[in-house]
């Protein structure tokens, strides 16, 4: 097939690796991380922005990648879920989501999660008002949020205790 | 020997899940693979008269299947016949699926869809409940009665005479979307030598392997059905998915490639089931002692189009509207109507929701009635052991349910805030306000469901020594992988990592029945515990297992039986209790095997300028039998209360002409990390002799209570009766405003 003309060029850094895409310029940057890099940790909920199931880091600011245009992708460094634990090495989050029972269908924990990392890297001793702020913008509709909460506690616990050590 | 029932051990698959590893139906990928879409009335009512299709699309470049392309019967097989899977002369709501369209380009699919136009002749069509009961136009059957239920208990028309109160009260609840973060979605690849093969989300694989089974006219084992990660369900999986899997199938029955389809967030909320909404009006006959002596109860609950499970869901609500109380006469006149509407269907909960917000509001009318405190009023009527509920069931096991309300009164400070709030609300813009729920769910089929459902469950040991259990039953963020696999492991005296799930997949395990009705730990718990029994009866019989093992030696003595017998597999098969007896046609007897019980106790604060609402506190107090995994159980409380603060609060369908309105996140508002309270959650536990090691149902049960008791804490806060759900602040501010007039 011919390669389409009204495609662009974007380069960014997708967990760490460069990247070189050709793409429509207002494709979604979740279809591009889903569909021509096969990270399809990053989950679609809603398609508008509401229910924070497709966040990913983009330059350390949340998004929902379901809004972003993979124009604004170039030069862009992006994290997802599957950048976040090495094989044998689960992130303090991860880890703690699983001890806690944060997860439950699990289709909202990968962006959840990624909110709670953002949040943690912003303010590494949330209060409880500044849990939920935070995961203000991912919906679950399993758990209540109650051991999502929970989750983050024992994450915030476990780093605080990793850096007095 | 480890003990594993109790502890709060972690999901089985939490890892794949918070690594983002674990692949739902939209994150699979087959070679060649199309898309596909659905193209849907817009017209509650009509004759189909011509399908058009648009020339600026080069149509021979896409999938095209309608009605007159299906093999077999045109129909979703569930409990009555009804529905088409494509609506081929006559169209009865406006998402009635017409023609189905594949092609590997979503966007030219995008486009494709939009320049199909089904040309029609409208019809009248019924559009509200009152339409229907009305009988303004008959839109299904004789008259549109999908399925009546007449409950009677003692003899309600003597009783009127002797009451010292006779309370009147009407009840609505509205429409609720299920709102699972993963929209439906089916991958199938299907063609005339190998039959079809289906992956996707869903609860149930053996209702979507029964759907498909007619639909393409084949042999039961040309069809396999398997489930994918599944992101939630809440009932809103348990029937639609066999939609979706038929046009899927259709589409790659046709086109001899895999199709896909996974609906957008608009498409899944306008076009699949929600929770029925109800009207329901209670007349009750009660003593100045506040004895309950008769309720006469009429339930009517609006069905949309088509039967699809409301037979099932009127049962549950028929059945949970006299609550966990006795009353010597009862009478309960239940009806689902059709409507032009998209189907109703399955919601955690089932009709009980409806019924038992009715009844508790109710009871604190019938309380005001009689002069006494709610919580006393409910006191003296509390069903206890030995007693007969509405059907005439005798409770045999202990009920705690004045235990289970004393607790949660104490743990929610309800006397000491009610006194306080009453003092400060007069002076002050928010209204504080506190009220509680106590209430049943039945846990299991209701009837005689088990028995015809006749569930299958296998245990068989693996080449590895390891055990593996063999069940339709699926997770679905509920906990099966976990709960199941610690009954196995408890009853082999095995450590967790020991024992494994089978993929839910009609071609390898049996059927267990449908991931619905509370059942899942309850009954199919039940018969893993005993296929296990048996597999571990067979190792001894077989001389290679020693009375005391380790885990080593468990695995050796597997290995052996089956170098030596070949497949160490055992099965169980559900048996009716003797002592449960049910009568299907007068609608007496035992209607579940057991009941969870449970007190809730909501406090709220309602903004008298704005009208909003906000819980405060929540304390869930219930009896479920033995706890099975204390973190999965509370987790299952806490979202179903969230779901239920949703239900009473925000959740709110807008209908216009049949259709959804509101179909977006945006305007169908769910509860957020914002929105919720401190949710605390206890359990008593009480063994329940025929659970495995104890353990009862209780997934819907959160759904019951959460919703009345909210309402009353407003109540109690603003002193006007709040009888409708979802209890916006529009309705509330006409509530308040009127009460000032």
């Amino acid at each position: 097939m011919p390669e389409d003309g009204r495609k662009v060029t974007v380069t960014c850094k997708v967990n760490g690796l460069e990247r070189t895409l050709r793409v429509y310029p207002l494709a979604r940057l979740l279809d591009v991380l889903r569909e021509e890099l096969h990270l399809t940790g990053t989950k679609e909920g809603c398609g508008e922005g509401e229910c924070g199931a497709c966040s990913v880091l983009l330059n350390g600011q949340l998004a929902n990648s379901c809004l972003i245009p993979a124009l604004q992708a170039d030069k862009a460094e992006i994290a997802t879920i599957e950048g976040l634990a090495s094989p044998d090495c689960l992130h303090e989050v991860q880890q703690a989501f699983i001890e806690a029972g944060g997860a439950q269908c699990g289709i909202c924990t990968p962006g959840m999660i990624v909110a709670a990392v953002n949040l943690l890297a912003r303010i590494p001793q949330p209060t409880e008002g500044e849990i939920r702020f935070g995961l203000a913008g991912n919906l679950c509709r399993c758990t209540g949020y109650m051991k999502i909460f929970q989750a983050v506690v024992r994450a915030c616990r476990r780093q605080r205790e990793r850096v007095s050590a | 020997m480890p003990r594993v029932i109790g502890q709060p051990v972690p999901r089985k698959e939490a890892r794949d899940k918070v690594t983002g590893q674990a692949r739902y139906v939209d994150d699979l990928s087959f070679p060649g693979m199309l898309r596909g879409v659905t193209v849907r009335s817009t017209c509650p009512r009509a004759r189909i008269k011509k399908i058009h299709f648009d020339a600026s699309i080069p149509w021979d470049e896409f999938v095209i299947v309608t009605a007159k392309d299906i093999p077999g019967k045109n129909c979703v097989t569930l409990l009555l016949e009804d529905q088409p899977c494509l609506a081929d002369t006559v169209i009865n709501h406006p998402e009635e699926p017409v023609v189905l369209l594949a092609h590997a380009d979503k966007y030219l699919l995008e486009e494709a869809r939009r320049a199909v136009w089904i040309e029609v002749e409208p019809l009248p069509a019924v559009l509200t409940l009152e339409d229907s009961l009305a009988r303004k136009e008959i839109i299904w059957g004789a008259d549109n009665v999908l399925k009546a239920i007449h409950l009677e208990k003692g003899n309600v028309d003597e009783v009127w005479s002797q009451a010292d109160f006779i309370v009147e009260g009407e009840y609505e609840t509205g429409a609720q979307e299920q709102l699972y973060i993963e929209p439906n979605g089916m991958v199938a690849v299907a063609n005339p030598q190998e039959g079809v093969t289906v992956w996707g989300s869903m609860q149930c694989p053996y209702y979507v392997h029964r759907a498909l089974v007619p639909l393409f006219g084949l042999p039961e084992n040309k069809v396999r059905v398997i489930q994918v990660e599944t992101g939630g369900g809440f009932g809103g999986k348990e029937e639609y998915p066999s939609m979706i899997a038929a046009h899927a199938a259709l589409l790659a029955w046709k086109s001899g490639r895999p199709v896909k389809i996974v609906y957008d967030r608009a498409e899944d909320m306008a076009a699949t089931t929600k929770r029925h909404p109800s009207r329901t009006r209670h007349r009750t006959a009660v003593s100045k002692e506040g004895r309950l002596l008769g309720m006469e109860i009429e339930f009517v609950l609006d069905g949309g189009a088509y039967a699809t499970l409301s037979a099932v869901v009127l049962s549950r609500g028929t059945i949970h509207a006299a609550g966990p109380y006795l009353c010597p006469n009862v009478r309960v006149r239940s009806r689902a109507m059709a409507t032009n509407t998209p189907p109703q269907g399955a919601f955690r909960g089932f009709g009980a929701p409806q019924s038992t917000f009715a009844l508790e509001r109710h009871l604190n009318k019938v309380a005001q009635a009689v002069g006494l405190p709610p919580e006393e009023l409910r006191r003296r009527n509390f069903l206890r052991e030995g007693e007969t509920t509405a059907t005439g069931q005798v409770i045999r096991e202990k009920v705690a349910l004045a235990d289970l309300l004393a607790r949660a009164l104490e743990l929610s400070d309800y006397h000491a805030k009610l006194k306080r709030f009453a003092a400060e609300n007069a002076t002050r813009q928010e209204k504080k306000g506190i009220g509680f729920a106590t209430f049943m769910h039945g846990a299991g089929f209701t009837g005689s469901g088990e028995k015809y459902l006749a569930s299958v469950v296998g245990v068989e040991a693996t080449p590895e020594g390891r055990v593996r259990i063999l069940t339709a039953s699926t997770e679905i963020g509920q906990g099966t992988n976990t709960i199941l696999c610690q009954i196995a492991a408890e009853t082999l005296g095995l450590e967790l990592e020991r024992v494994e799930m089978a993929a839910p997949d009609t071609a390898a395990v049996p059927n267990s029945g449908p991931t619905v009705a509370s059942r899942t730990c309850m009954i199919v718990g039940k018969l893993v515990e005993s296929a296990a029994l048996a597999l571990k009866q067979t190792l001894e019989g077989s001389g290679f297992l020693p009375r005391q093992y380790s885990q080593q030696e468990f695995g050796e003595a597997c290995r052996r039986y089956m170098e030596k017998f070949g497949p160490l597999r055992t099965y169980s098969q559900y048996q009716l209790p003797p002592e449960i007896q049910w009568d299907e046609e007068n609608y007496k007897g035992d209607a579940y095997g057991a009941y969870a019980w449970a007190a809730y106790v909501a406090e709220v604060t309602v903004d008298s300028l704005t009208c909003e609402v906000r819980v405060d506190d929540f304390v869930a107090v219930q009896e479920v039998g033995r706890v099975v995994n204390p973190v999965l159980a509370a987790g299952q409380i806490e979202g179903g209360v969230a779901q239920g603060i949703g239900y009473a609060l925000y959740e709110n369908v807008v209908w216009q002409e049949g259709r959804m309105m509101n179909n977006q996140m945006t305007n169908y508002i769910m509860p957020t990390s914002m929105d919720v309270p401190r949710i605390r959650v206890y359990f008593e536990e009480i063994p329940y002799a025929r659970g495995p090691a104890g353990a009862k149902g209780l997934g819907e049960l959160p759904l019951d209570g959460t919703a009345p008791a909210i309402a009353n804490a407003i109540e109690n806060a603003t002193g006007v009766a709040v009888d409708r759900l979802p209890v916006l602040p529009e309705h509330l501010l006409d509530l308040l405003e009127a009460s000032r007039a």
